[in-house]
């Protein structure tokens, strides 16, 4: 070991803010305490379900206000997070070769961003939401 | 070959992210249109009981909830070390633990319906 090792300084709790890719990196992973708390919450609703029509409507008129729609606004915007950086990395975690070529990411990521827009439809139109 | 845990809890992370990325929004909207008032049919209870009751819609709230929890689980094992909390052990097995009491409560609600 040389006498005068070159120590990097770096916070083991505060580094991400650093750098704005760290920032964009963590701002990905923290999207997994929303999706987490919202299963949590689907949990809940489920569990109320199971109890019968008077804990389940209990429950609906629970989570109706301003507070609880603000609170599952920022779950939503995290959750979208959650999507367009899972589907932005889909030609590095599952690329497609035709013959000699890769398919250019684009498409996949196109692609991937189609089926989501059908999906949400179809659920909202299933749910009576549209 | 060393036994490892890995390949089952990132495959189910990566298969919750895939399933959030397509129905997390989506889902949150209905709940989110039930906190202004306005809740779909689909979150009234005569309907939804009807969907828990059926074979399909239980497989779809099982799989939807207990893989959302297993990959929020997991990326938040690796995203608490990242915030520098470094005891893995003791984080794996609460993060595990609570996803797996998850699952079964979920399993057990739908056996209720």
């Amino acid at each position: 070991m040389s006498r005068k090792p070159f120590v990097r300084e770096v916070s083991k709790t505060g580094w991400y803010f650093k750098h704005a890719r760290y920032m964009r990196y963590m701002s990905r992973e923290i999207t997994c305490i929303f999706i987490g708390a919202f299963a949590l919450l689907m949990l809940c609703a489920l569990g109320r379900l199971s109890e019968g029509q008077a804990a389940y409507d209990s429950f609906l008129a629970a989570i109706e206000g301003p507070w609880s729609a603000l609170g599952l606004l920022i779950v939503l915007i995290f959750a979208v997070h959650n999507t367009t950086s899972w589907f932005n990395v889909t030609p590095k975690a599952m690329p497609v070769q035709i013959g000699e070529e890769f398919l250019p990411g684009k498409y996949i990521v196109a692609a991937h961003y189609a089926v989501w827009i059908v999906v949400s439809l179809a659920v909202l139109f299933f749910a009576g939401a549209v | 070959m060393a036994k490892s845990n890995k390949p089952i809890v990132w495959s189910l992370f990566a298969a919750g992210g895939t399933l959030a990325a397509f129905l997390a929004p989506v889902l949150v909207m209905l709940f989110l249109l039930a906190a202004l008032g306005h809740a779909p049919s689909l979150l009234h209870y005569s309907q939804l009981h009807a969907f828990a009751a059926h074979w399909f819609g239980k497989l779809f709230l099982l799989t939807v909830i207990a893989l959302f929890l297993w990959h929020a689980a997991h990326r938040l094992r690796v995203t608490l070390h990242d915030f520098g909390l470094r005891a893995d052990a003791s984080v794996a097995v609460v993060v595990y633990v609570v996803a797996a009491a998850g699952t079964l409560f979920s399993v057990l609600y739908m056996l209720r319906i």
